[in-house]
This record gives structure tokens, C-alpha cells and sequence, in this order.
């Protein structure tokens, strides 16, 4: 069958399953956009406000659904504006297909209108990325793309495809999705060793992240940690993969961990790492992580062994299949004293806020907690919102928590909350953002106007750059370099003109009244909730510190 | 903790014969922080996979990290490190030095202690061609230093590991 090269591009995401896409056109995408016009009642195409938006939505849709994300951008600045999405995808090891549009060959290199190597900007901040000009190679590139968002370590791949193969014409093989690459397999030898350490610890740990959560072995971890016996700590990046209410569950490690986990990891006599990667926000000061403690580290990725910090033993394998192999191997058993020594520093962490009628973080997230249920996706930008989002909310589920990890992207929750709901419209999405965050893509209010759905946006607004304002109070003498920018934003009334209802809320009173507002309409909310600027995220270890640098309150 | 000697290290890295592979591989290096000293690249007998040759200094625990970083490449087959007990180094110099009527032979006698090649010849210079290991080059040009070079170009160095 000769098919025009943009109707093979939509002939291969159906044979992969997408059903939705997210993107924004442009003069090179026409032909592209002139056959999702065609296609339109096989693939839904969200149209956002900003290309960076789009890619956040796949991104989120993604997270929320496991079906990886598709975008589309035009030439140029529309593909430029998708590099922070890549790159934030990049970092948290998140599938995505970038599809973009470029100039047509005969003007590559000429410095045409929109014309940009999209390619080499991107070649940093993607898994891989291809640059077709050539429609014989259009299939079984797309065909590879997907495949390789998918094996392994997973992550983004861009396709910048020339508009003149967009036209042109070609036979559509119609072969069917490649099969991926096949995971490194846990070793039979190591794994019992691994099993004869744990047996043997006295003070063990589980340290987890993301890997966690792509491999979907979240009731594999809680079986394991149940049977072992050892307490868990987790990244930002597989908050819900355990129970909020386990007790086993030590809540966040590192900068902003709570002080039972970051306590439990320098004394413990074992650390398990799993699918994690020692970042600089866990493992502060590298060489003092886990000091007295065997390291052992389980990953699918070989570069992730001893990058940051030196263990002592490694797997290199999915995690599902270590704790499938694991479970039989480890004894039943009870850490009484190591347990008692656990509770001794969770007894420390109550926190308790001020009863002084204003609304406080913690209050606000319980609040949001206790007006949604179990299959609620909580979306957060990045900066101290963020950081309270994960301490206090009360995660019950994987899939649940949707963040940028790595990169930080403020910016991220909106595109990333409308992914989400598109992708679960069954699902109440709650975008939980910073009045800094939210200003750098609140534009995206319009498209979740236009596609009406539910997203309840809670805007904790201290009126500065909370995270950057509280590093400026503890390490630079209060002085508070651009980040008390003196704004007049009208939130509610921005709300209106976007066409959509907007709350605000000082007390706790009117955060209830206007949360159970929200939750009955059908299109979007924003609740702007007023926070003293003095709030910090606690506790916290400053850059490059240790545990005993821990600044509790 | 981590090994911190630093030890020049020459490792091959196939890669699949298609565009851009070269900055693949060379940004990769660049913005994980290492500083390469020389670089080639050739074809070999399989037409599909190219050979890069990388010379640089680097720690054993940051060898490691490189290494299985470029094997994430989608574009690159395999990497090994050429050790220096069991592989063969090479590198190819052309030097122009300024060689008039008195000094000529002079050049020329040490070319021939180097085995080397006067592989061109005018009235006021010679380009002499010399293939050897860095230190055999390096030692060359040393020699060359009391007479005037006027343009030096060296390939970088490109081995091969020993038997099977």
C-alpha cells in the first residue's frame, strides 16, 4: 500500500496503540496536521497553548497511564520549545516520542524560515534522536523510536522529519511493533549472595527510586519489605510505591528526607539501592553515604554502578525480576532493635504548625488529601510546594505522584496534570503549584478550558520564590535577590478571563468551602491559597552536608 | 572510595557507519567532563561499523563510568580499552622542516636513524613522514626543534589489541 509519508507517521502510532497526541502546529507540520485532521476520530490530538506544555502532557500521560507519550511540534521555535520537556523527560527516564517537523531538504542547512537542527540541540537531552530526509526510512524509523523510548532505561526520542517526506509518497510495509530489547537478567549467583547479605544484616535499608515504579513492582517491594523485615526510604521520583501509612514506610530520603530515613541510612549495616541513583539531592556528601554500611546496588542501567557512589555489590536487571528471585531466597525474620531504633527517630519528625487561623502547607495537603481518594494523581511543579506535596501527602498508590525529579522543571504541573487527566479522565487530577511555578505556564489554563476537564489547581502562594527565598534567609544573610518579585496577579479574576472558576483562600475554612466547590464542577478550578513567606521546607540537609548537618525546625 | 590516578587510557569504540556518530560519541565525552587528547576515525572490514579511536586521561573508576555511558549510545556496538601490554599503538606524523643546502643532510641522517620518510623535497624545505608510537613521534620532533618546523600534523594515535 503507497501511503503519503504523514499518513505512515499516524499507520505506525495506531499499529503502537497511541490513541492521543499532544503537539501544536505549524507551516512545516501542515501535511502532518492535514492527516491527523484526517484521522481525528482514531487519535484525539490535544492542542495546547505552548509547545512546552505539549511535551510536559506526554510526559504526564505517560506517568499516569504508562502509554508512552506522543508529541508533535513544527519547525523551529516549535521545536525548540519542546528541548526543557525532552530534557525533563531525559532526567526521570520517561518514554516519549517527539515528532517534529523541519524545513524541506532542499532548504536544510540554508538557514531557511523556522528552519533548526533540532536534532543537535536535542542530541543532550534525549535517549536518541533520528533526522529523516528520506521517506524509505520513515517506518522502520518511527517503528525503532518507540522501541527504543521502551527498552531498558526508558526515555525520549525525537524524529525531525523534513516536510517534503511529509508529502511524498511511499509503500507502508505495515509491519508490526518491534519487539524490545530484552532486559539484563538478574543473575542466579548474585542474587543469592545478595540473599545470604540481607540474612546476615543486622541493620538493614531499602533505599528505592523511579526504577521502582518503571518496572512496576511496587507489590513485589511491599511483599519483600514485609518479609525481610527492613525499613524503606524512597526518592522523590517512587513516592506511592509503598504505603504512606507501611510502617516500614520511612517517607523521603535525602535533602528534604525525614530524619528516621536519612538517620537509617547512615547507621545502617546494609543499604539496598534499587533503581535509584545516589543523586546529589540523596546522597548529599558521596562519600560519607551509608558510611557504615555493605552497598549494595540493583539496576537495569550498568552506568548507574558506582557513578556517584562506590558500592560493594551490583545487579544489573529489572527490578521486578531481583525481588521475584530475591523473595524465596530471604528469610522471614524481625529486626526488633534496628525497628526500635527506627521508631525512636519517627517519633522525632511530628511535626506540628502553628494553630493561628492561617493556612499552613501541611494543613493544606491534608486538607487536599482528605477531599480525594485512592486513584487521585496528585501533579506538582517544583520548588518548596513540591517538596511538602511529597513529605505530607498521603501516598497510597504508584502512578500517583507525577514530579520533575531531575531537571527541577518549574513549570512542569500544568502540561503534566492535563496529560494526566486526558489520559485518566476517570481519575480526579489535583495540580498542586507555587505562584512562581504557576507563572511560567498558566497559560496552559486555556487548554485545559478548552478540552474542559476537572484539573483543580492549588496555588500555594507565599508571593516569592519560596525554595530559592528560604536558601537566601539560611545561607545568604537574607538577602533576597530576586525572588520577592512584588506581583499584583489577580488569580481569581485571571481565572475568569481564561474562562474558567477561580477561589481564594486564607483560612482553612475557606480552603474547605472552596475545595468542595471545585470538586463539583465540570471544567477547570484554580484555589489560591495564602502561605506566610516565612514557611520552609524542613527538615533539610544543605548541598554536600550530612546527617548531622540536619536542620530540623 | 575512588581511585584518583589518572592514567592515559586508548580505547575503541565501534560504532554503526551513519551520520552524526562522531558528535555522538565526542559530545558524550564533552559533557560528562572529559578532555580527549587525540581521536581517529576509520572504516573496517565490516562497511556497516566504523573504529574511533580515543586517547585520553582519565581515573580507572571514571574509565569504568565512560565507558558503559558510550555503550548507552544507540549508535555504538562496542567499546573496549586497548591496554598497553597487549595492543599495538600507532600514530602517523608529517612535519615540514626548513632544510636548505647546509642543514639538509644533517635532517636527513636523522630521518634515517628514525626510519623515517623524506616524502617531499624543495630548495628550502623537506616534509618528512615518520609512523611510529607517541614517544618514537614525540622524540622525533624533539630533535627537529634545532632546525625550524614549519608545519606539523599528527593523526592520533590508532591501535590494535594484540593476537585473538
Amino acid at each position: 500500500m503507497r501511503l503519503l509519508g504523514a499518513q505512515i507517521i499516524t499507520e505506525v502510532l495506531l499499529d503502537h496503540g497511541v490513541d492521543t497526541v499532544f503537539g501544536y502546529p505549524g507551516g512545516a507540520a501542515l501535511n502532518v496536521y492535514d492527516q491527523l485532521y484526517k484521522y481525528r476520530d482514531k487519535i484525539k490530538h490535544i492542542m495546547t497553548a505552548h509547545e512546552q506544555g505539549a511535551s510536559h502532557a506526554a510526559d504526564g500521560y505517560y506517568r499516569a497511564t504508562g502509554k508512552t507519550g506522543v508529541v508533535f511540534a513544527t519547525s523551529g521555535p516549535g521545536a525548540t520549545n519542546l528541548v526543557t520537556g525532552l530534557a525533563t523527560a531525559n532526567m526521570d527516564s520517561i518514554p516519549m516520542i517527539a515528532i517534529t517537523s523541519n524545513v524541506p531538504d532542499a532548504f536544510i542547512g540554508r538557514d531557511a524560515f523556522q528552519e533548526i537542527c533540532i536534532t543537535g540541540i536535542t542530541m543532550p537531552v534525549t535517549k536518541h534522536n533520528f533526522f529523516i530526509n528520506n521517506i524509505a526510512e520513515l517506518e522502520d524509523t518511527l517503528r525503532l523510536a518507540f522501541k527504543i523510548a521502551n527498552s531498558g532505561r526508558k526515555g525520549p526520542v525525537l524524529i525531525d522529519i523534513t516536510k517534503d517526506v511529509t508529502a511524498d509518497s511511499h509503500e507502508f510495509e505495515n509491519k508490526k511493533p518491534l519487539d524490545l530489547k530484552e532486559d539484563p537478567k538478574a543473575d542466579d549467583k548474585t542474587v543469592s549472595e545478595i540473599a545470604n547479605i540481607i540474612n546476615g544484616a543486622k541493620r538493614p535499608v531499602i533505599y528505592f527510586g523511579g526504577g521502582v515504579t518503571a518496572s512496576d513492582a511496587c507489590e513485589e517491594m511491599a511483599e519483600f519489605i514485609e518479609k525481610a523485615d527492613i525499613p524503606a526510604t524512597y526518592t522523590l521520583m517512587a513516592a506511592g510505591v509503598i504505603g504512606y501509612d507501611n510502617p516500614k514506610n520511612l517517607g523521603l530520603i535525602g535533602m528534604h528526607g525525614t530524619i528516621s530515613s536519612n538517620h537509617a541510612i547512615d547507621k545502617a549495616d546494609l543499604i539496598l539501592a534499587m533503581g535509584t541513583r545516589f543523586s546529589d539531592r540523596v546522597a548529599l556528601n558521596p562519600q560519607n553515604f551509608g558510611k557504615k554500611a555493605n552497598i549494595v546496588q540493583i539496576d537495569i542501567d550498568r552506568s548507574e554502578i558506582d557513578k556517584n557512589v562506590s558500592v560493594d555489590k551490583s545487579c544489573i536487571c529489572d527490578i521486578k525480576d531481583f525481588l521475584n528471585k530475591i523473595l524465596p531466597m530471604v528469610n522471614r525474620t524481625e529486626h526488633k532493635n534496628w525497628m526500635r531504633q527506627i521508631g525512636e527517630w519517627k517519633d522525632r519528625e511530628k511535626i506540628k504548625e502553628p494553630d493561628d487561623g492561617k493556612l499552613h502547607p501541611k494543613m493544606i495537603m491534608e486538607t487536599i488529601c482528605d477531599k480525594t481518594d485512592k486513584d487521585t494523581i496528585y501533579v506538582t511543579d517544583v520548588g518548596q510546594h513540591q517538596m511538602w506535596a511529597a513529605q505530607y501527602i498521603k501516598h497510597k498508590n504508584t502512578k500517583k505522584f507525577l514530579t520533575s525529579g531531575g531537571l527541577g522543571t518549574m513549570g512542569y504541573g500544568y502540561g503534566a496534570a492535563i496529560g494526566a487527566q486526558i489520559g485518566k479522565m476517570d481519575s480526579r487530577v489535583i495540580h498542586i503549584t507555587g505562584d512562581g511555578s504557576f507563572h511560567m505556564n498558566l497559560n496552559e489554563a486555556a487548554t485545559a478550558v478548552t478540552e474542559n476537564i476537572p484539573i483543580i489547581t492549588v496555588i500555594l502562594n507565599n508571593s516569592v520564590l519560596g525554595m530559592v527565598y528560604q536558601w537566601q534567609t539560611l545561607f545568604y544573610e537574607s538577602r533576597y535577590s530576586s525572588t520577592v518579585p512584588r506581583r499584583k496577579t489577580d488569580y481569581v479574576k485571571l481565572a475568569e478571563g481564561f474562562g474558567l472558576r477561580g477561589y481564594r483562600a486564607e483560612n482553612k475554612e475557606e480552603l474547605h468551602e472552596a475545595f468542595e466547590k471545585a470538586l463539583l464542577e465540570d471544567g477547570p478550578v484554580w484555589i489560591e491559597c495564602i502561605i506566610p513567606k516565612e514557611e520552609r521546607v524542613l527538615p533539610m540537609i544543605p548541598g554536600g552536608g550530612n546527617v548531622e548537618d540536619m536542620i530540623v525546625g | 572510595m575512588r581511585d584518583m590516578q589518572i592514567k592515559k587510557e586508548v580505547v575503541s569504540v565501534f560504532v554503526q557507519n551513519q551520520a552524526n556518530v562522531l558528535t555522538r560519541v565526542v559530545s558524550l565525552f564533552g559533557r560528562r567532563g572529559y578532555n580527549i587528547d587525540s581521536l581517529t576515525v576509520s572504516a573496517t572490514n565490516n562497511p556497516e561499523i566504523s573504529r574511533i579511536t580515543i586517547v585520553f586521561n582519565v581515573t580507572d573508576s571514571s574509565l569504568k563510568q565512560i565507558l558503559t555511558q558510550t555503550e548507552k549510545l544507540e549508535v555504538v556496538e562496542d567499546t573496549f580499552v586497548l591496554e598497553s601490554e597487549n595492543s599495538v599503538y600507532r600514530e602517523l606524523l608529517l612535519v615540514k622542516v626548513e632544510a636548505k643546502d647546509d642543514n639538509r643532510g644533517k635532517i636527513k641522517e636523522i630521518v634515517e636513524i628514525y626510519r623515517g620518510k623524506i616524502i617531499d623535497l624543495s630548495q628550502e624545505s623537506m616534509i618528512i613522514e615518520l609512523t611510529g608510537v607517541t614517544e618514537k613521534i614525540d622524540g622525533l620532533l624533539k630533535l627537529l626543534e634545532k632546525y625550524k618546523i614549519l608545519d606539523v600534523c599528527r593523526t592520533g594515535v590508532t591501535g590494535l589489541s594484540r593476537g585473538n
